[in-house]
């Protein structure tokens, strides 16, 4: 598939924290457990799931937030190792889903946008940083008069934009944006997602968007991975994944997104699951969704399930995708 | 028609704060029926929480009702006594939180708690309250009661504490059930468990429900009725086919613009402008002017009155007073 060179290219991802258990003993916590997939320049992948699920993870491993425990990233054909991840840094960032606690409040705007610009020594002059800046603020609708203010002066949608300036400083050619639109109101929350769009269309950045609001996830990305208990179940187009989802958790995942239209509500028949996400401390032998899989069956204790191409695009690890016929043409999310 | 069972007429709740009097709630005025569920939609700062927590009389200290009329059956509940008052929370009207995390108390178990409850509505005895208590877990579908009892709230999930949250409101089975964005802390399939179960209790128990929530998906899901509000104040309220397929007020339209659609159609979404009002600096006129793409003259000088647009869908926006006025004017000339 990589005739074409991926920007992002992970394989078999794996991050482990160690969590004590009292009387000494520590046991690996599996957050992320053997995730690959790969990005193209200016696309965006949306990766969802629920809490717990590892999908926050992802996006600061590859980012080398956390020391990965297995697997390779390439960046842009480029093995990431810790050597080269000082520079390589200036071409991958992250916007963080908070936009009141990652915002330093002793800091001025002008500094906070500024800082990434120092740290890279991307300019010549201070007339040179102020300019950058400036034009930063521009690009995401901030006013330049706000330039000397602290960051407790603005609203969450406001903040979030200080943020984005911040990523977009260094002029990365990959985001990761973990839950950037959650914290803010419905009215606020189109007003980024179309930032982010524009912003896209205009410097050709790709984005990792990690979210759990479904419906805005299908809006902005154009392939999407569902993640559980640290494996990726599913990941196809985004308009594949939300009209034929394959996998029963993706399934049932979709089929439970409260949809604002009443009439669409009332007909649609939701698969609520039972149960609750088993622990990634305690995860069950097999795959992983099959205690609470309404498909699930004796040999799913086995083995894990391998993420395999089902159709063109479209990967799935299930191991009863002979049933993928049938399970496709059941229930969808209209 | 049913009976109406809360009837809220221009209520005013303010708060005194340092930096002035905040007028959270601005002369709401709605109407719940017996059975049915009603939805309260607005973003952070449009007096949602606070118009439910007026009705139950729990507002902070510095937080005070100072207008209007709450009709509980007919007797206003805020001429109640404090013994009254005691009588209707739990007992007529119960609430459960957003945050099942913080409003369970973490050094009691859940049987503890769960029998405190039954035990100040009821005149049980203690073991009858135990079973009464086991009886409700399995009605909110908590498996192996028997042993969740006597367990501690650190022990359960997120969904299982939002049960518990249920049981305890539903132990002195009330006719009003206020939910305060009870799924926003739950993942979405937890939020589907417990979105399901509140309906097929609604429909067991017979109980009103009030579903105060930003999300307008659960509401879609939910509600017979919704209230939008903006301001500390209602701009429309209606049934919900009235609102999402009819909406008559400038926010609401801009608030269904501004969600991703269904079907997934590519198209930009279309934000609503500005930033949500400060309570402290309230306009002279219409809250929502400021952001109204529409807004005329008058919305700067006066608060628009509420209006009927069909039959039990009620506005208030000037644009339609104009677009009414611009009508008999044709009809007349």
């Amino acid at each position: 598939m990589s005739e074409e060179k991926m920007l992002v290219d992970v394989r078999e991802l794996k991050q482990y924290f160690p969590v004590r258990t009292g009387w000494g003993k520590v046991l690996p916590l599996k957050a992320v457990d053997g995730v690959s997939f790969t990005i193209r320049h200016g696309e965006t992948l949306g990766l969802v799931g629920e809490s717990g699920c590892g999908k926050t993870t992802v996006g600061r491993t590859l980012l080398r937030l956390y020391k990965p425990t297995g697997g390779e990233f390439y960046f842009d054909g480029e093995l990431v190792t810790e050597k080269n991840m000082p520079s390589l840094r200036k071409q991958m960032q992250m916007v963080f889903q908070d936009p009141y606690s990652s915002l330093n409040p002793r800091m001025t705007v002008e500094d906070i946008i500024g800082e990434p610009l120092d740290v890279h020594h991307l300019y010549s002059n201070k007339a040179e940083r102020r300019e950058k800046i400036l034009s930063l603020m521009e690009t995401v609708g901030l006013n330049a008069e706000h330039a000397t203010r602290y960051a407790h002066e603005f609203s969450g949608g406001q903040r979030q934009r200080i943020g984005i300036a911040r990523a977009l400083a260094v002029n990365p050619k990959f985001i990761v944006c973990d839950e950037p639109v959650s914290a803010l109101d419905v009215s606020i929350q189109a007003q980024v997602v179309n930032m982010f769009e524009e912003l896209q269309e205009k410097l050709g950045v790709a984005y990792l968007f990690i979210a759990h609001d479904l419906l805005v996830v299908r809006h902005i990305s154009h392939r999407i991975a569902v993640m559980y208990l640290g494996r990726m179940v599913e990941l196809a187009d985004a308009d594949e994944i939300y009209d034929h989802p394959m996998h029963p958790y993706s399934k049932s995942l979709l089929s439970s997104v409260p949809i604002p239209d009443p009439r669409i509500a009332r007909e649609r028949r939701r698969i609520v699951l039972s149960g609750d996400i088993p622990s990634p401390l305690n995860a069950p032998s097999g795959c992983p969704f099959r205690t609470r899989c309404p498909y699930g069956q004796d040999d799913c204790a086995e083995c894990m399930p391998e993420l395999k191409e089902v159709e063109s695009g479209h990967f799935v690890a299930c191991h009863h995708m002979e049933d993928a016929a049938r399970m496709k043409e059941g229930v969808q999310l209209r | 028609m049913s009976e109406k069972i809360l009837d809220v007429r221009n209520l005013h709740t303010s708060f005194r704060t340092d930096a002035g009097e905040v007028r959270a709630v601005n002369g709401v005025s709605f109407n719940l029926e017996e059975g049915k569920s009603l939805g309260i939609v607005g973003e952070s700062g449009s007096g949602k929480s606070v118009t439910a927590y007026s009705i139950l009389q729990i507002l902070t200290g510095n937080g005070r009702v100072t207008g209007g009329e709450i009709l509980f059956r007919g007797e206003d509940i805020l001429k109640y006594t404090p013994q009254q008052m005691r009588q209707f929370r739990g007992k007529k009207c119960s609430i459960i939180f957003q945050d099942p995390m913080t409003s369970l108390n973490p050094t009691f178990t859940i049987g503890n708690q769960l029998m405190e409850a039954i035990l100040l509505h009821t005149d049980r005895t203690k073991k009858e309250a135990r079973d009464r208590a086991e009886e409700l877990l399995t009605l909110v579908g908590v498996n192996e009661p028997k042993r969740r009892l006597k367990q501690y709230p650190h022990e359960l999930s997120g969904g299982m504490r939002q049960r518990i949250m249920i049981a305890m409101a539903l132990s002195s089975e009330p006719d009003i059930l206020i939910a305060d964005e009870p799924t926003t802390a739950l993942d979405v399939t937890i939020q589907a468990q417990i979105l399901e179960l509140m309906q097929e209790l609604q429909k067991k128990i017979g109980m009103a429900i009030i579903m105060v929530t930003h999300d307008l998906g659960v509401i879609a899901e939910m509600c017979d009725e919704i209230i939008v509000m903006y301001g500390g104040r209602v701009c429309e309220r209606g049934s919900a086919d009235d609102i999402f397929y009819g909406p008559a007020h400038e926010y609401t339209k801009g608030l269904l613009r501004s969600i991703p659609s269904v079907n997934g159609q590519k198209e930009k979404l279309i934000p609503i402008a500005g930033t949500p009002i400060n309570l402290l600096n309230m306009p002279k006129g219409c809250a929502f002017c400021s952001r109204c793409d529409n807004a005329l003259k008058i919305c700067l000088e006066e608060v628009p009155e509420e209006e009927l647009v069909s039959p039990g869908h009620y506005a208030s926006c000037w644009l339609n007073v104009k677009k009414r006025m611009e009508g008999s004017g044709e009809a007349a000339s």
